[in-house]
């Protein structure tokens, strides 16, 4: 079975500093995979390749066999790849249903031509969008704050919604970016049920940057660890936590 | 009846403007000349509310495009309007060929301007857009062919009560039905957030330079408006000022609100003309007006700030 996502040899460079250096990796369809490493690691510039937020100096990343370098980042969503933002970014001025709705405009048939007619078929197409998006608020338990602005959300909701609003976007990869930072015990443990029910549920391979062990070791079938944009070690939860080189990155080794 | 809110308004505009049509020959010179520069205004504001209020691109460059749009319909016009004299019914064809005219190529003038726009944000693109304005006013002025300083003279003078509202009624009809939609919570979406919009698979380039597009397409039907009521254009009448003007009522009706805009294109019309009777010390008191309510109303009259409940009505 060929991967989903593949990540060949992809590099970045930022002037001088190669954020991220020669890094192969793929993931397969359905898996849930942790992407760790120390501050400046290139976590973060590796899920901004991914997802076309940068143009990559080398290599190639292909998903679905399909090369998506030169892809917008709006057309590499149109693909199935959606992300949720380190620091949350809703859209403040609209609702929380309309923060999904717009999530639904890349698979929707409605067009400017639609809207300027609102004949019969555009009011089957808006309805039949804002019945999805209230079924997806539903099953988070936001459906009853859907004519609230997002901004007045709390903060574990409103990681949720920004979660509810790329699934907006049909995805088959999941990109979540820092899901539990800011999140106290409790809210981490929710947390961790969520991603594990979201992808069961949407039948969805995720790929996630964390911070937090506990969640990352609690949930990740295999985990992949960055250092100066290198990847230095890749395996299950157990053989990466005593993996010699990881310890040494996050601890500084004694010959160091 | 609950799917035809829109078209039942559209609808209304249009009933409403043929009745001041209608009504015309009975109303003083005067009381027309304004009311046709409300509608002018009504067409210029609403307009530019999706480039710089729904999409959040801040254009100073609105009256360049209305130029456009008052030179290529007059243009049109004055080369076949012999041709037409005879018959009322031909020369209001003239006319809506003309709107359409200086509407499509002013059209053409903003997605052309849409497109650098797509790499500049902020006060970058104002001046970008302030540029456009200014470049298009001084090759006006120093080409023959179209008058230059000098101006276009002998302009048909088609622009009716009709013509003014029903044209202002179809701006309002087309800015609320692109806005109120799935596809047009595109362009709030770039507004609050670029990078998330693009990553919610919303094509934000695709966005920016529709709403350039459109935004110029009206200007430039409300220019042609202008050409044909005033009769003479010149290029002293398409300034930055001009495109200030149109700014300055966007913001007082409140950033991305339709109605007011139109309020204040109303507002700010009238208060252009209760003035007149101060003469030098006019523009200090309109100044003063404006700033008072901005201090007032920093949102504008129907701004949305601090809004807690979202509204959910499809229109």
């Amino acid at each position: 079975m060929s991967a989903l996502l593949d990540v060949r040899a992809v590099t970045m460079k930022f002037g001088g500093l190669r954020a991220v250096d020669g890094v192969n990796f793929s993931l397969q369809a359905e898996e849930l995979v942790g992407l760790i490493g120390p501050n400046g690691a290139g976590k973060t510039t590796l899920f901004n390749l991914v997802t076309g937020v940068y143009a990559l100096t080398e290599g190639d990343i292909l998903f679905d066999q399909v090369s998506i370098r030169a892809h917008s980042a709006s057309q590499i969503v149109a693909r199935g790849i959606a992300r949720t933002f380190q620091n949350i970014r809703l859209f403040p001025s609209l609702s929380v249903l309309d923060n999904v709705r717009t999530a639904m405009i890349a698979h929707s048939e409605q067009s400017l031509g639609t809207t300027l007619r609102r004949g019969a078929r555009f009011h089957a197409l808006e309805e039949s969008i804002e019945s999805r998006a209230l079924d997806l608020l539903k099953l988070f338990d936001l459906d009853t704050r859907s004519d609230d602005m997002a901004t007045s959300l709390s903060y574990g909701d409103q990681r949720r919604l920004e979660i509810v609003r790329a699934l907006a976007t049909r995805p088959r990869l999941l990109l979540l970016d820092e899901p539990a930072a800011g999140m106290n015990a409790r809210e981490k443990s929710d947390l961790m049920q969520l991603i594990l029910f979201v992808r069961k549920e949407f039948r969805l391979a995720i790929l996630i940057v964390e911070h937090d062990m506990r969640v990352v070791m609690g949930i990740c079938d295999r985990i992949c660890v960055l250092d100066y944009g290198r990847k230095i070690a890749e395996g299950s939860p157990a053989s990466v936590r005593s993996n010699p080189q990881v310890i040494a990155a996050y601890l500084g080794s004694d010959d160091a | 009846m609950k799917n035809h809110r829109a078209h039942l308004l559209l609808l209304a505009g249009l009933v409403g403007s043929l009745i001041l049509g209608w009504m015309a020959p009975e109303l003083d010179p005067y009381a027309t000349n304004i009311l046709v520069m409300i509608g002018i205004n009504i067409i210029l504001a609403v307009s530019l509310n999706l480039v710089n209020g729904h999409t959040g691109q801040f254009s100073l460059g609105h009256a360049g495009f209305m130029a456009v749009g008052a030179y290529a319909s007059s243009l049109l016009t004055l080369a076949f309007a012999p041709s037409v004299q005879q018959s009322p019914a031909l020369q209001n064809l003239l006319f809506l060929g003309a709107l359409l005219g200086g509407g499509v190529v002013a059209g053409i003038f903003g997605f052309l301007v849409g497109i650098p726009s797509l790499r500049l944000r902020g006060d970058y693109l104002a001046i970008l857009t302030l540029g456009f304005g200014e470049i298009i006013r001084v090759v006006i002025q120093n080409t023959n062919a179209l008058g230059g300083a000098r101006g276009l003279a002998g302009i048909p003078p088609y622009t009716t009560l009709f013509w003014t509202f029903g044209l202002a009624a179809i701006t309002v009809y087309t800015i609320i039905c692109v806005i109120e939609s799935t596809f047009g919570r595109g362009f709030l979406a770039v507004r609050d957030d670029e990078i998330a919009a693009e990553a919610s698979g919303i094509p934000t380039t695709k966005y920016k330079v529709t709403a350039f597009t459109i935004g110029a397409f009206f200007a430039g039907i409300a220019g042609c408006l202008y050409a044909h009521f005033i009769c003479f254009i010149s290029p002293e009448g398409f300034t930055f000022l001009k495109s200030v003007d149109v700014v300055v009522m966007v913001i007082l009706g409140g950033m991305g609100s339709t109605i007011g805009a139109v309020a204040a294109a109303i507002v700010l019309t009238l208060l252009n003309e209760m003035l007149r009777d101060f003469e030098q010390y006019r523009m200090i008191i309109f100044s003063l007006l404006l700033i008072t309510l901005m201090i007032a109303r920093p949102q504008g009259l129907f701004g949305k700030l601090g809004r807690k409940k979202a509204k959910r009505a499809i229109p």
